[in-house]
């Protein structure tokens, strides 16, 4: 197979959703392949099929073709065991709608998946503040969602994906719920959990603040790639964020 | 590395607990429910059960305010006869109890979709989703078929002695009642538990995504 370097690898993928009288093509075939340790971003307009790509890469959702390696395993191959394993130890995800257990606090929201990883109470605890330290929400373990802001409840969601040291996650428009400032923090946090544990992040967005942190940007279009750009194209092609915008906007 | 995910047995109780304890209001509606549907029952059966036992203590003027009370007796065999008035009755509250308890325990797994489609995505197999929901099903039915059990029971012995006398306490069948408690309270539990265990197997099947994108 190819080299080991690839933790994420799709080939051929599409998906159809079925929607009764009409069936709609959301992606056309996909073939991707994401380096470890990088920051990826998944850029294109709502509607392009980027939050289903992203699903597949997650095994959230099954594709109607194609396959999905990760670590060069198909997921498509693996059992309920092995995808709840997968889910759990190599896989972090973040949602745009932080997706807390309301009922938990920020402490045990941390440690669930410790807890279905076998990780005995005591250590989860210890590992759980550590990481809220580490996302800078010192003494809120004993906070529920509710009681947090939306930035804070993102920030516990990032402890959350770190929980079992996975080596990709996952982040769905991680800023769509948050305002400038807010986001910006989010993004710096990822940036930094990135460069401090080489976890692979491959993040789903429309907000061009990732640009800025991206080692890599894929675009979307019409359930299909338009183009991938590492970071120095970036740089040179669009001169800023203004211009990537009005770069994308007129293709 | 062995693969493996876990959830302890003893984790899963603390978790269906807590659920239960900071969702206070919204478990004592569905158990409230519960104890509505039982207590109905319960006071059904009782009524029956109070009927029976007056009429085995053979006074005569017992047998009349029975027959007052709507009560009908055979004159040959002097048992309460069931008659089809009587089996509506209970074939009623039965129907109470069961679409009343099944509804209450569809709509609260209904409104939680996202809540297990995140755990799954953070490694929850489908039977750790279903273990969490029987478990607290089974203590909301204890709890209320345990409350609607007794309140059903104590005002159908009142109520009987409204209509009867308070002299009719020494014919009390009390091994009667308290079978009929307790078997209240194992029907409003098991309930409990079937309306539960269909929503939480099919939430728990859905591909994670599925169940996040379900409107809240």
């Amino acid at each position: 197979m190819s080299d080991k370097n690839n933790i994420v690898r799709v080939s051929g993928v599409t998906k159809n959703f079925d929607l009764g009288k009409i069936v709609v093509k959301v992606l056309k075939g996909i073939d991707l392949e994401i380096k470890a340790g990088k920051y990826i971003s998944i850029m294109g307009p709502s509607g392009s099929g980027k939050s289903t790509l992203f699903n597949m890469i997650g095994g959230l959702d099954k594709p109607t073709s194609g396959k999905v390696f990760i670590d060069e395993v198909d997921i498509a191959q693996l059992d309920a065991y092995e995808l709840a394993w997968l889910r759990c130890r190599k896989i972090g995800y973040i949602f745009q709608t932080f997706n807390l257990i309301p009922v938990m606090t920020a402490l045990e929201n941390i440690t669930i998946p410790m807890t279905f990883a076998g990780v005995s109470a005591d250590d989860a605890n210890k590992r759980g503040m550590k990481l809220l330290t580490q996302v800078g929400l010192d003494g809120r373990h004993s906070h529920r969602p509710s009681e947090l802001s939306g930035g804070q409840q993102q920030r516990v969601a990032v402890a959350r994906a770190l929980a079992n040291n996975p080596a990709i996650i996952l982040a769905d428009e991680p800023t769509g719920n948050l305002d400038q400032t807010t986001g910006e923090d989010i993004i710096s946090l990822l940036k930094n959990m990135s460069l401090d544990r080489g976890v692979t992040i491959i993040s789903a967005t429309h907000d061009y603040k990732m640009l800025n942190v991206s080692d890599q940007v894929i675009w979307i279009r019409d359930g299909r790639i338009d183009k991938i750009q590492d970071r120095h194209e970036l740089d040179i092609q669009t001169g800023g964020l203004g211009n990537a915008h009005e770069t994308s906007a007129r293709e | 590395m062995s693969r493996l995910v876990a959830l302890p047995l003893s984790k899963s109780f603390q978790m269906a607990y807590q659920s239960i304890r900071v969702r206070f209001f919204r478990s004592l509606v569905t158990t409230m429910s519960l104890v509505l549907a039982v207590a109905f029952l319960t006071f059904i059966q009782t009524g029956n059960d109070m009927a029976s036992g007056l009429l085995q203590s053979g006074e005569q003027s017992i047998e009349r305010s029975l027959t007052q009370a709507g009560y009908d007796i055979d004159p040959i065999t002097k048992t309460i006869v069931s008659s089809a008035k009587q089996r509506w009755i209970v074939f009623l509250s039965l129907l109470t109890c069961v679409v009343g308890i099944i509804n209450a325990q569809l709509m609260s797994v209904t409104e939680r979709f996202r809540e297990i489609g995140t755990l799954k995505c953070l490694g929850a197999l489908d039977r750790f989703i279903v273990r969490l929901f029987v478990i607290e099903a089974t203590l909301q039915g204890l709890a209320g078929g345990f409350i609607g059990a007794l309140l059903g029971g104590l005002i159908g012995l009142a109520s009987s002695f409204f209509t009867f006398g308070f002299s009719t306490v020494a014919f009390i069948p009390w091994t009667n009642i308290c079978l009929t408690m307790l078997y209240a309270m194992c029907l409003g539990t098991f309930l409990s538990l079937i309306g539960v265990l269909y929503p939480a197997i099919v939430a728990s099947r859905m591909q994670p995504v599925e169940a996040m994108r379900v409107e809240q």
